[in-house]
């Protein structure tokens, strides 16, 4: 069974319908990769299962629960974190008052799990007095996924995390998301732009286009497909 | 003429006191909840009531009626947030403002049914002032001053130290990711408004020891507050301290070259002066 199941999501901001029928699965340990051009609604799709759009039609599921009509913050409890796309960090925190804040809904004492993300991610641990806001994009990057972490989610929801960043950079945080998957067994799903490096390295995918999947397949089998390449992938 | 100054600055720091704390609960206020709050000024001036019942009318020693008519107003602004604000959050913040204006109009009225609409005072007879080095301070002076320097230390620790403060400030800095981090928001606005009425309850008190209770005091107060959080970087409860200050300050310095009755002209044009050179403010406030 999967996790996490989106069944025929319509809805949008209040106006027309952004989504009008994605449906997607993400099983236990899975990778999963939407894809599509711009203005798709990928980034929508992700806020639906946040709580964070108006769902007009269709089911969140996640371990067997209804999400549908949770707030947000109960969607938290649950055990799904979310990194977005823009404006990820708390900018006048310092870097320790964001991991902090990721671990809000914990009623445990946070600290070993605050020492595991300042090991995972070193720059962090240096910077830790600093405010996020003056750090680069790549640390800020860091800073969001390490707060994620600090929940120890079942589920991470990545929004283009490498979008923007310097090329060594990208190979890092996707270095860190198939480490922290493969390490943790934290199950991830996530936009992304570099379609290429994101389908080589995802279990499955997903390809959105207008709002709807148009296509989906393991992730060797979606760069194999000639119509992908060409409409996406760059020839 | 040293000594002329350095007594302006006395009194300076004693108005910019009264200010920073109101401009703390107007900039709190703007940074959660993303509106301009008219009825503070009123907020201040039923604090300086409560504390008036309390300590004349109930004979309880002022420290105590202190307290209690900072809890007592706080109680007020969460009470009003609840049947009013909370209501029509999900509109526009000029719908938020006006309403607040209106507020302000109540609470002023209200202020006047109950304790009638002429001047009062906590202690009457004169307050002999401390003579130092030929500066002359009054005690009630060194109380503004000290009282504030505790309150605004307890709200330092407060947002500092405390996971409802850090809470506050993630929410201030981006409502959005703290909603998907799991923060209670409405959890937050509460404690906000309890802050922001305590810490305004505290100003009328002071404002009314530095001169004396009337139902228009804290609207009378309410455009150099404004301008204290402005300069200071709205949103910002650490740049409403030191906007707060500068802005007594200036207002006192002013009235060596301009006629007191320009007091709130020289605010008003503090601010301007500083939107324009730094449009968020000494502290980088929002827009
Ligand atoms: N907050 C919003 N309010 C209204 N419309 C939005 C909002 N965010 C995105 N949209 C619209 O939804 C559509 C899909 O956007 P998005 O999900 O961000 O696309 P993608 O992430 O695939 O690039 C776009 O047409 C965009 O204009
Ligand atoms: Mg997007």
């Amino acid at each position: 069974m999967s996790l996490l199941a989106l069944d025929d999501i319509h809805g949008g901001y209040g106006g027309a319908d952004i989504l009008s029928g994605v449906s997607l699965t993400v099983a236990a340990g899975e990778i999963v990769v939407i894809v599509g051009p711009n203005g798709a609604g990928k980034s929508t799709a992700m806020k639906a299962v946040f709580g964070l759009i108006t769902i007009r039609r269709g089911t969140v599921w996640f371990a067997g629960e209804n999400l549908t009509r949770l707030r947000t913050d109960q969607i938290v409890r649950r055990g799904i974190c979310y990194v977005p796309q823009v404006d990820n960090v708390f900018p006048s925190l310092t870097v320790e008052e964001n991991l902090e804040m990721g671990a809000y809904v914990r009623n445990d004492d946070a600290s070993p799990q605050l020492a595991r993300v300042y090991e995972l991610f070193p720059r962090l641990f240096e910077r830790r007095s600093q405010a996020a806001g003056t750090l680069s994009g790549g640390e800020r990057q860091m800073v969001a996924i390490g707060r994620a972490l600090m929940l120890e989610p079942r589920l991470l929801l990545l929004d283009e995390p490498t979008a923007g960043l310097a090329p060594r950079f990208i190979d890092q945080i996707f270095e860190t998301v198939r480490g922290i998957n493969r390490a943790l067994g934290l199950s991830i799903l996530m936009v992304e732009q570099n379609a290429r490096k994101a389908l080589g390295f995802a279990d499955r995918g997903y390809v959105l286009v207008l709002g709807r999947n148009r296509f989906e397949d393991t992730g060797p089998g979606l760069l194999a497909n000639r119509e992908i390449a060409d409409m996406f992938l760059g020839g | 003429m040293a000594i002329e100054l350095v007594q302006l600055l006395i009194y300076g720091i004693v108005l910019g006191s009264i200010l920073a704390l109101g401009a703390i609960g107007v900039s709190l206020v703007f940074g959660i909840l993303r509106f301009a709050h008219f009825a503070h000024g009123d907020l201040m001036t039923l604090g300086a009531f409560f504390a008036f019942s309390f300590y004349v009318g109930l004979a309880l020693p002022m420290p105590v009626a202190f307290v209690f008519a900072c809890a007592a107003t706080a109680l007020t602004a969460v009470v009003i947030d609840a049947l009013v604000y909370r209501r029509l959050r999900r509109t526009s913040p000029v719908i938020l403002l006006i309403s607040s204006f209106g507020m302000a109009l109540i609470l002023r009225s209200l202020v006047q049914l109950i304790w009638g609409p002429s001047n009062q005072v906590y202690d009457p007879g004169i307050q002999f002032p401390y003579l130092i080095w030929g500066l002359r301070i009054k005690p009630d002076q060194v109380t503004i001053i000290v009282g504030a320097l505790v309150l605004v230390t307890g709200l330092h620790l407060f947002l500092q130290r405390t996971r409802i403060g850090k809470a506050m400030r993630a929410m201030a800095d981006n409502i959005d990711l703290a909603r998907i981090v799991g923060i209670d928001t409405e959890r937050v606005v509460i404690w906000t408004w309890l802050i922001a009425g305590a810490m305004a309850a505290a100003a009328g008190i002071f404002l009314a020891i530095d001169t004396r209770l009337h139902p228009i005091m804290g609207w009378r107060l309410l455009l150099p507050v404004f301008a204290a959080a402005i300069v200071g970087g709205i949103g910002r409860p650490y740049g409403a301290i030191a906007g707060g200050l500068v802005i007594g300050i200036a207002q006192e310095f002013s009235t060596l070259v301009l006629s007191p009755s320009y007091k709130t002209a020289v605010a008003f044009g503090l601010m301007v002066v500083v939107l324009i050179v730094r449009p968020t403010g000494l502290f980088g406030g929002r827009r």
